[in-house]
């Protein structure tokens, strides 16, 4: 805990509102930051400095004139590079999308931007979201700011790195499996995934529709709560973003989690779990009953099938989202012969266009949706999607919220599960289980491993109850000071 | 380890998913995607009679907005990102389908 920690979210839109700093000058300082910073860490895909400079002046000359300071006015953020920004290349990291160029921005962008949100640039991600470890990469893997030999997770690692570097207070991840939290947990910072339904995908590079959520990284759980206040809420452009009322975020942190219930499912933390991890886990709950919290027992029994049915779910609905990618209307196409056919076209575009990682799980959803395995694997997935449900509705009748870690170990090294994909899915051991049930889960930083990286605590919570979570992860916040470690 | 799928039936599933995978992928998935589906094949242990699948969680009807004609993306913005393009006659080009 060595230097001072960069400003909140909050606290920047705060000096910014009362005309104690300017918002082209916290622009300028974002960007100088990033410039010297990010090389070693390579968490931006792409810096938009023309683009946020303008955009920082402009909100700079409304407030001169007098215009109301939105909620994140002057903020720099970083967006996960899956998501849609117009004008600003979106590759979700795969040579597929290397030149593609939105003309559109996803809602929860726009959103931002209208709130008064600076884009400062695109951040890395395992390819279309698939991995966990933002290796994955068709630009190269991004690097924890803790130690630089380990992987950030992912995947989105480049949205985490950037906040836990300091480079943004807030930045935008999404999680399909556990790809906001965990990254957060292995850089220490925090991540929200919200409930199915609560922030618009319009504008998301579709990976898994039953399951991706877009969510809020930031040093604070305050600023988390900032920025989904910001981002939910129904969207013309999304069916599935629900007309369920957005609460009052920032007002709920209120610190008072007294008879407050949390759930502890101790069999599934049995296994396979790193003494530090677990370690850190009992104290943080400590400090939650400190505060008047009281730790009831839960079982979730198919939480164990997660990992797989995961796997066989996302695979099917990432077969089917990725088939667009075919040449024709945007993105990479394969070099053409004469006498090429369309289908030629099509295959060999998708075989050099797509990662080893997109190419296996496009594969095994394809052959999970094949006729004669279609019962025996998806259907049987969604059954047991179903008992997994019915575990946390059974856990939800006797508890608030339910706390694990948020991984299994801390951070590993860079290509240490590179070649065995079994080992990488099971980095999601503990955060899958949240998408598959459409729950909403936070993970904050709660302690570190002996050698100083960063370990995560997560908390899951009631459909549409981020306020629960959030209020939870603030109070946890007000009794340590974790978040505030620098690496 | 399991026993990997067979040459020909990556190349059933490969022309399936429209990719065109060099040899090497072709023994390198086989053996992958064995040793995945005899991971989640631990799920068939799971009694699941009766058991309604779950597709989405979503409990309420889906938010239609009112049916009612918008703007769209103009053409040459939708021709914009395609890597080839007749952008005066406002198409897509790709190999010629018939002959």
């Amino acid at each position: 805990m060595s230097a001072t920690p960069p400003p909140t979210a909050r606290a920047l839109r705060d000096a910014l509102a009362r005309g104690d700093r300017r918002a082209a000058d916290v622009c300028q300082e974002a960007l100088d930051t990033t410039a010297a910073r990010d090389g070693a860490l390579g968490a931006f895909t792409a810096v938009a400095v023309e683009r946020a400079l303008a955009r920082a002046h402009a909100l700079d000359a409304a407030r001169d004139a007098g215009a109301a300071p939105g909620p994140l006015h002057g903020v720099p953020v970083a967006i996960k590079d899956n998501i849609s920004t117009r004008g600003i290349r979106t590759t979700a990291s795969s040579r597929i999308l290397a030149q593609y160029v939105p003309a559109f921005d996803a809602t929860a962008v726009a959103r931002l931007e209208a709130a008064g949100a600076v884009i400062l640039g695109k951040t890395n991600c395992d390819e279309f979201g698939m991995g966990s470890s933002t290796e994955n990469s068709a630009f190269g893997p991004t690097r924890n700011p803790w130690a630089l030999d380990r992987t950030p997770g992912g995947s989105s690692g480049g949205s985490a790195v950037a906040v836990a570097a300091g480079l943004v207070p807030v930045s935008l991840g999404s999680d399909t499996g556990g790809s906001i939290r965990q990254p957060a947990a292995l850089c220490g910072v925090a991540g929200l995934k919200p409930s199915y339904g609560r922030v618009s995908r319009y504008g998301l590079l579709a990976y898994g529709s039953s399951l991706d959520q877009i969510g809020p990284f930031a040093r604070t759980v305050e600023d988390a709560a900032l920025v989904l206040g910001v981002i939910a809420g129904a969207d013309g452009q999304d069916a599935t973003a629900t007309a369920e009322p957005v609460a009052d975020y920032l007002g709920a942190l209120t610190g008072d989690i007294q008879g407050l219930r949390i759930g502890v499912p101790r069999a599934f933390l049995a296994d396979g779990v790193a003494p530090a991890v677990l370690a850190a886990f009992h104290t943080s709950l400590e400090v939650l009953t400190a505060r008047g919290a009281t730790l009831v027992d839960v079982d979730l029994p198919h939480a164990r099938y997660a990992i797989p049915v995961y796997y066989l779910i996302a695979t099917a609905e990432a077969s089917s989202n990725l088939a667009r990618y075919d040449g024709v209307r945007f993105g990479y196409r394969t070099p053409l012969e004469p006498g090429d056919t369309l289908r030629q076209m099509y295959e060999r575009t998708r075989d050099e266009g797509f990662g080893p990682e997109v190419k296996r799980r496009i594969m095994l959803g394809t052959y999970v949706l094949s006729a004669g395995y279609y019962d025996a694997y998806y259907l049987k997935a969604q059954q047991v999607r179903t008992l997994l449900r019915q575990d946390y509705e059974r856990a939800f009748a006797v508890a608030d919220l339910v706390a694990m870690p948020t991984t299994p170990t801390p951070a590993f090294r860079l290509g240490e599960k590179t070649d065995d994909p079994l080992a990488m899915y099971l980095a999601d051991i503990f955060t899958v289980s949240a998408n598959l049930a459409g729950l909403p889960a936070l993970s904050v930083p709660c302690g570190f491993s002996e050698d100083r990286l960063p370990i995560g605590l997560q908390l899951t919570g009631r459909m549409f109850d981020e306020a629960t979570l959030l209020r939870t992860g603030d109070a946890y916040q007000r009794d340590t000071n974790w978040h505030t470690a620098t690496p | 380890m399991s026993v990997p799928l067979s040459p020909e039936e990556v190349a059933r599933v490969a022309a399936l998913a429209h990719l065109d995978l060099t040899d090497d992928e072709v023994v390198l998935f086989g053996r992958q995607l064995a040793d995945i589906l005899g991971y989640v094949a631990e799920i068939q242990a799971v009694d699941t009679s009766g058991v309604l699948p779950t597709a989405h969680v979503l409990d309420r009807v889906p938010l239609d907005r009112a049916d009612e004609p918008r703007p769209t993306l103009p053409r040459e913005e939708a021709l914009a990102n395609a890597p080839e393009a007749a952008q005066a006659s406002g198409l897509f080009k790709v190999p010629r389908v018939i002959g």
